[in-house]
């Protein structure tokens, strides 16, 4: 197992996806981050509390889950699902999806079918800490805190401290 | 889990879960629209033999709020009245494509026999006088929106515990969730042999409105008839949440019923209208538990794009 | 001439169990002793248990009118198969037996078929409806001896008093199904904690005790011969014991079923377990096993109820009643109670021919009477599986049991033998 990113390597890439955010949209008052379960939610905080930093602008974050939206068998069957929950009306606003890893795009396919469920954003941009390559629908993310080639027989694991009590991100051979 | 029959065997791990999850579809119903593409492709069949017209709605905007198609099977316009027998008429809704049956039945366990005769996950919408857990599942979520949880509540069920479904279920569901339970009801209609209930007795309402919730059960008028109370009035008086009653419960206190109500009998119109009376809470409860347990039971297969 | 030689079996006695070998020929015992010989056919009984063959006052083979369930041929079949020679018949066929052409036919269809001795029961009431005598002389003069309306009970006290006092003149035994509908009505299974539990109408015991009470004293009254079907209740043994402590004429059979099975049962909702009267709480189990080990509890009596599969492949509360039981009732016997081989022979075999007046049933062995017995093996392990009744509705398939049937002789022919019955 090698580990790719460290934990302030994280926060650098962090931040500067941030200043994009800020840059591309001309500042932030009508961005609305929504964190997909499990690890885009505390990214979308640290994004959220970024922002705060530079342009002392309270962006709300919203929580998604994909579960009742999946056709993606990367995603672990499962009929547990996590809060959705959005603190203001998604309608007419700069939503700016936020995941962990983009892989093959079919989260973020789900994603944007549950959102379009919950309003109309005036639009969608898709921020993630790690594109790994091997797409398998139309989809590219605004916002990259790094592009790591893999192979698909690779396997990236990604820590964070508010989910894992550990931060870090690693790529292995899958078993 | 492959069905949802009883809730004497499912543990408060499971029931805390399923709890959780209609949390989420309460979310989903409160949506602009409410409805979301989970069970695409699924189809759900409603047997009902016996005649429902709330739960069967219930169940039916619960499988469409998740993309599921349904089928509806009543008996009086089927072949069961042309003599074909249960089992099969349940291997027919099978070989229809049915991907699971909700069924509701008049004769005790008749859904543990369709869920061996046709392998599909079966939902018990009411058997006999036996179980109605979806009805328990709604009604603990209730309790627990209001109290946070069940842990330690005072829960007082009034009414013909005997011949209720409901009761049943709600008893272990309850009993399972940490709350303290009391039956009200006259020995008639209370069950012959309570022996390992966890329950403890009151012969009058009276006696039993030191308590969070009073869950007052339907009284069919026809029992009367049946000579197990000697008149309704006879009932009111000992069993009946009046006004007067419902004023001397706590501030926080809550009034259920599984419904349809007889007002005036079991309940007085001005409780049934109070907003401490959380009846059409449990209607609306009613939905997100239903769509909680079909996606948990049919939810759980992804299919390769 | 036609030999059969049993040796190395265990012959049951009044007395005791001994080692000795018999010899039959041409249909009778014709030697009992040690190291005998014949040029026919032997059976070598590797140490089990020879005894009279068994008698079964209390079965229904649904011939005439129910022949789908059940015939008169594939009822003698699973009665050789379960060591019986000898099978009283219920009358809740359709016709009832309530005259006399009917119990010739019964008597002539078992004849016909040769197995075991078939003996009718005769009804009480015409068409066993509770309202009028049926053709008792008639029903006498054909061979009944035993009388009754099993499925229901005779609920009108003057009429069953009438009925009383004539068999009483005539020797007939009434036998009673012990159920006052007013309190089984709509029940589906004991009342008590198991049944509170699943919501469903309950049988209380009082149902069946109420009428042993009432019989017992109008038994008292007429002096007749009075026999309780069924017994399943702690109470009804308790009025049965005190009846013959007074010194009526009373005697009582418990089934199989209810030695081994309680009301727990029930939880599963099988049909496979429903019948009349229900299993009941465990005290009662335990009350009946001691009622047949002590004596109050005179016979064992299996109530073969055979229904279709599709009849009982439907919700509990919709199945017939009744459960088969010819088969696996000396089994389920051997495993529930524990009766030394001379009272398991009496309560199986001695006893019940005696009350069914079968002469030549239930006979300990010895030189010259018709030759009627059953080897048994009591230590045999097995688990019911096929039958050779029509039907299958028995709780006891896939169950573990003790002891089974090596073969049964009736009439001095090998009727079953090694798994196969011979007809």
């Amino acid at each position: 197992m090698t580990q790719v990113m460290e934990s302030e390597e994280i926060e650098r890439a962090l931040r500067r996806v941030a200043h994009e955010i800020l840059e591309r949209n001309k500042g932030a008052e009508t961005v609305l981050l929504v964190g997909i379960h499990t690890r885009g939610v505390p990214l979308a905080e640290r994004l959220s509390r970024a922002i705060d930093e530079y342009e002392n602008v309270k962006v709300p974050v919203g929580t998604l889950d994909i579960g009742l939206y999946r056709d993606d068998l990367d995603h672990r069957p499962t009929t547990e699902l996590d809060a959705t929950f959005m603190p203001e009306d998604p309608t007419g606003r700069i939503v700016v999806l936020v995941d962990d890893v983009l892989y093959t795009g079919r989260t973020i396919r789900a994603a944007l079918d549950a959102l379009a469920d919950l309003g109309r954003p005036q639009a969608v941009q898709l921020a993630v800490l790690v594109d790994r390559g091997h797409r398998q629908l139309p989809i590219r993310a605004d916002y990259v805190g790094k592009n790591l080639p893999t192979s698909s027989s690779e396997r990236v694991t990604v820590r964070l401290q508010e989910t894992d009590d550990k931060e870090g991100i690693w790529i292995e051979e899958r078993a | 889990m492959k069905h949802f029959l009883n809730t004497d065997d499912v543990t408060r791990e499971d029931l805390e879960s399923l709890l959780d999850l209609s949390d989420e579809f309460v979310e989903v119903l409160a949506r602009p629209i409410p409805k979301v593409p989970a069970l695409r492709g699924k189809t759900v069949a409603m047997l009902f033999f016996e005649a429902s017209t709330r739960t069967r709605l219930s169940f039916e905007r619960a499988a469409k709020a998740l993309s599921a198609d349904t089928m509806s099977f009543s008996p009086s316009t089927s072949s069961l009245s042309k003599g074909e027998s249960l089992k099969d008429t349940a291997l027919t809704i099978k070989a229809m494509g049915a991907d699971a049956l909700v069924v509701r039945h008049q004769s005790t366990g008749a859904q543990w026999r369709i869920a061996d005769w046709t392998g599909l996950p079966v939902l018990n919408a009411g058997d006999g006088a036996h179980q109605h857990p979806t009805q328990a599942l709604l009604d603990a979520l209730t309790i627990r929106q209001h109290f946070g949880s069940l842990d330690g509540l005072r829960i007082a069920i009034v009414g013909d515990i005997r011949h209720s479904r409901v009761a049943r279920s709600d008893i272990s569901a309850f009993s399972t969730l940490g709350a303290d339970l009391t039956l009200v009801a006259p020995s008639t209609l209370l069950p012959v042999d309570l022996e390992g209930w966890p329950v403890k007795v009151a012969g009058s309402i009276d006696d039993a409105l030191d308590v969070d919730v009073v869950y007052l059960l339907r009284i069919q008028a026809e029992r009367g008839g049946a000579s197990v109370f000697p008149s309704l009035p006879e009932y009111v008086s000992r069993f009946g949440m009046t006004r007067e009653r419902f004023g001397r419960l706590a501030e926080n206190a809550i009034v259920m019923h599984p419904g349809p109500m007889n007002r005036g009998v079991e309940i007085a119109p001005e409780v049934a209208d109070h907003p401490r009376a959380r009846i059409l809470e449990q209607v609306s409860n009613g939905v997100a538990v239903r769509m909680a347990i079909l996606f948990r039971l049919l939810g759980g297969e992804v299919h390769d794009a | 001439m036609h030999e059969i030689l049993i040796t190395n079996g265990k012959l049951v006695t009044a007395d005791g169990v001994i080692q000795k070998d018999i010899r039959i020929e041409n249909g009778s015992v014709k030697e009992i002793g040690i190291d005998l010989k014949t040029s026919g056919e032997t059976i070598d009984c590797g140490g089990s248990l020879v005894g009279p063959g068994f008698v079964d006052i209390h079965v229904h083979f649904r011939e005439p009118g129910q022949e789908w369930k059940e015939d008169i041929g594939s009822g003698s079949a699973a009665a050789a198969a379960g060591g019986f020679t000898a099978v009283v018949v219920m009358p809740n066929t359709e016709p009832a037996v309530d005259a006399g052409h009917l119990a010739r036919f019964v008597i002539d269809r078992g004849r016909e078929e040769g197995l075991v001795e078939v003996v009718p029961a005769g009804a009480i009431t015409m068409g066993r409806e509770g309202k009028k005598l049926a053709h008792l002389d008639q029903l006498w003069a054909a061979g009944v001896r035993i009388f009754t309306d099993d499925g229901d009970s005779v609920e009108d006290a003057g009429l069953l008093r009438r009925a009383m006092e004539y068999l009483a003149e005539i020797g007939g035994l009434v036998a009673q199904h012990p159920e006052d509908r007013g309190l089984t009505r709509d029940g589906h299974m004991h009342e008590g904690s198991v049944s509170s539990r699943l919501g469903m109408a309950g049988i209380p015991a009082i149902g069946e005790e109420a009428v042993v009470a009432r019989d017992l004293a109008l038994a008292r009254l007429t002096g007749v011969r009075y026999h309780v079907q069924h017994v399943s209740t702690a109470g009804a043994v308790e009025l049965v014991g005190k009846a013959k402590a007074e010194g009526l004429a009373v005697t009582a059979e418990v089934t199989p079923h209810h030695l081994m099975l309680d009301h727990g049962e029930v939880e599963r909702m099988n049909p496979d377990v429903k019948m009349y009267p229900p299993l009941r709480r465990p005290a009662d189990v335990e009350a009946v096993r001691a009622g047949l080990v002590d004596g109050t509890i005179d016979v064992v009596a299996t109530d073969h109820a055979p229904h279709a599969a599709h009849e009982k492949d439907v919700p509990f509360e919709e199945a017939p009643r009744g459960i088969i039981g010819l088969e696996t009732s000396a089994a389920v016997v051997n495993t529930s109670v524990e009766l030394g081989p001379v009272e398991f022979f009496q309560r199986m075999s001695v006893a019940p021919a005696h009350i069914a007046g079968l002469h030549e049933h239930g006979r300990w062995l010895e030189p010259g009477g018709l030759a009627n017995l059953v080897v048994f093996d009591p230590s045999a392990a097995w688990k019911p599986e096929v039958f050779e009744s029509r039907a299958e509705n028995s709780p006891f398939i896939g169950r573990s049991l003790q002891g089974r049937v090596v073969a049964t002789i009736y009439n001095g022919r090998v009727t079953y033998r090694d798994g196969k019955v011979h007809r």
